[in-house]
């Protein structure tokens, strides 16, 4: 199993997907649930006997979601190990470092405004990002080096501003635009392929971005002085992986809402599972996150069926203990 | 290597005042000087990490500090001293970084880059480490790796921040006689921060003494590390021996 890294998380993804697809208020039996999958491609019929409203729950209903969760998770922990290798921290996450609270706020702004359209949503939410991460990077910056207590604070600070004011304008908002933006309370309720076509190029681009840059992220392992040293062109490079993992981290809040610790607690295990080389990581991570939303949502679901638990507070409930061990194990840590 | 009147500031402090000193191929320079005197200073300004508010510093007739990173990479490499490596990186992952400025964006080595990897792994004799991790080996080792990559860059220039420091004398030693081996067969171009005066004498074939961000003294061992320089550099009262065998003079402080 820890041999062939992309062969586990490709298995484990596809058990994920499917499970996703199958459980939930309605249980569909997962192998009715693959064969339905199966028959929408051409020229393949699987022959079984089923209720007809399976097919429409599965396709109209279970399948989109599952695809948003997949992306959303990916896209979390591809920028979680991003901004990881970034700052050379292991607590780096789009969520305790306020960026996906900034995203949030960007989101809600264009939201309450009765004129832009749902397609500027990730635009604001792009530039909530990026407007939070260069502002806790100034922040938290001690000289050449990106400390993990002033990281946390600063990002805790903003965060908890961005939070603040996004509740605020949710307050001031009529009722309409409240619903609309309820999701961003971190449980994805947005349903159905409309969403999805939108959500997909953002989430593409960001994460090819990513995945482009693990050879710059290695270099930068050996801090900034080094890198430039080797030739590395650091303030471009930086300036890239920031837009690349502020974009996928809008991608994911505006679709999403805003769910914590997934970019903390996936990149963490692939470090300890497959080690720190970031041309590996980060196409890991993105598979990491993937299998481990779909599971948390699938437990959001089933938990308190028939309703849906926001799968924020899954998330939170597993990850903030984990997040505690970190912290205790940064200590003697040997790979930082 | 040229370097011609420069000079760099922090902030509005004076760090370097006019510096102008070169170094020939197959030659090393010993810097040394006191604590803030500008070695470390000077080794930045060359490597880029520092802009120079003055002067000019030119490698067979190139200007250097106004070259992109990538292509003042392929002609000045640093060896830093081992602190905060990378740890979770293997001794042949690192060492292949040593190529950054050859790769593109994506960092994927070609054949030509594999080979000055496998060079580089034998002429620092950590070939036999390479699969290991960083956090897994000795200070003396890593400090051969950081030796391994400044040699991949394929640079003529080679410059060493303090590289004996936090080693033992085992390796310390070692560490010189391979450097000094290395050099003359490759005839690299060196600029090395040193702190022992002593030990600096039977390494280096120059030396130059900075004091406050100036150039003080430069020459060969036996002129420049006279105890009249060395109390007018350090403020300490030292007496000069010869080692009866090879001749060579051994600075002590008196007590």
């Amino acid at each position: 199993m820890t041999r062939k890294p992309f062969l586990t998380v490709s298995l484990l993804l596809g058990t994920a997907l499917i499970l996703s697809v199958a459980l939930g208020a309605v249980t569909i039996p997962p192998g009715n649930a693959f064969k339905i999958l199966i028959n929408q491609l051409p020229g393949l019929e699987f022959r079984g006997v089923w209720p007809a409203y399976f097919e429409t729950i599965l396709w109209d209903l279970r399948l989109p979601h599952t695809i948003l969760v997949a992306l959303t998770g990916a896209a979390l922990a591809g920028s979680g190990a991003a901004f990881q290798g970034l700052f050379r921290n292991p607590l780096a996450d789009p969520y305790l470092i306020g960026v996906a609270s900034g995203a949030g706020l960007g989101a809600i702004i264009i939201m309450s405004i009765p004129q832009a359209g749902r397609y500027l949503v990730p635009l604001g939410a792009f530039l909530g990002a990026l407007l939070t991460i260069i502002a806790v990077y100034q922040l938290a910056k001690v000289g050449q080096m990106v400390p993990l207590t002033t990281l946390i604070l600063a990002g805790v600070a903003i965060g908890s501003f961005t939070s603040a004011v996004t509740s605020f304008l949710m307050l001031i908002s009529d009722q309409m635009v409240l619903q609309a933006m309820s999701f961003l309370l971190g449980g994805s309720t947005v349903t159905g392929w409309e969403p999805l076509v939108i959500a997909t190029p953002y989430f593409a681009v960001g994460l090819a971005l990513l995945i482009l840059s693990g050879h710059s992220l290695n270099v930068l392992q050996f801090g900034e002085e080094q890198a430039r040293q080797l030739g590395l062109p650091v303030e471009k490079v930086k300036l890239f992986i920031i837009i690349s993992a502020s974009l996928t981290t809008a991608a994911a809040v505006s679709f999403s809402g805003v769910i914590g610790f997934i970019g903390l607690v996936v990149p963490h295990i692939i470090r300890i599972l497959w080690g720190g080389d970031y041309k590996q990581m980060i196409p890991l991570s993105i598979f990491g996150g993937a299998i481990t939303l779909l599971i948390s949502d699938i437990l959001a679901r089933i938990v308190m069926a028939p309703s849906y638990l926001p799968v924020g507070i899954v998330t939170a409930m597993i990850g903030a203990p984990f997040f505690l061990w970190i912290l205790r194990r940064a200590k003697k840590e040997v790979f930082w | 290597m040229e370097i011609k009147k420069i000079s760099a500031h922090y902030g509005e402090k004076l760090a370097l005042d006019q510096i102008s000193l070169a170094v020939r191929k197959g030659e090393i320079v010993g810097l040394i000087g006191p604590n803030g005197a500008g070695k470390s200073t000077l080794i930045k300004v060359l490597s880029g990490v520092l802009r120079a508010s003055g002067g000019e510093a030119s490698i067979e007739g190139q200007e250097i500090t106004t070259l992109s990173p990538a292509a003042r990479a392929r002609r000045i490499a640093v060896v830093p001293q081992a602190r905060q490596l990378g740890g979770a990186f293997s001794v042949r992952q690192a060492v292949l970084l040593g190529r950054t400025a050859y790769l593109g964006f994506l960092g994927k080595p070609g054949e030509r880059d594999l080979e000055i990897l496998d060079w580089a792994l034998k002429a620092t004799a950590v070939d036999s480490l390479a699969d290991r991790k960083l956090a897994e080996i000795s200070g003396g080792e890593q400090q051969r790796v950081l030796l391994a990559r400044a040699l991949a860059q394929d640079a003529q220039v080679l410059l060493l921040d303090e590289p004996t420091n936090h080693l033992d004398l085992k390796y310390q030693v070692s560490l010189l006689r391979l450097l000094r081996e290395l050099v003359k067969k490759e005839k690299l171009t060196v600029l090395m921060a040193m702190h022992d005066l002593n030990q600096i004498s039977g390494v280096v074939d120059r030396v130059a003494l900075l004091v406050g961000g100036k150039l003080m003294a430069i020459g060969v061992p036996e002129e420049v590390l006279h105890p009249e320089n060395i109390r007018a550099a350090y403020q300490t009262e030292v007496e000069l021996f010869h080692h009866p065998g090879s001749g060579k003079h051994y600075l002590f402080p008196k007590t």
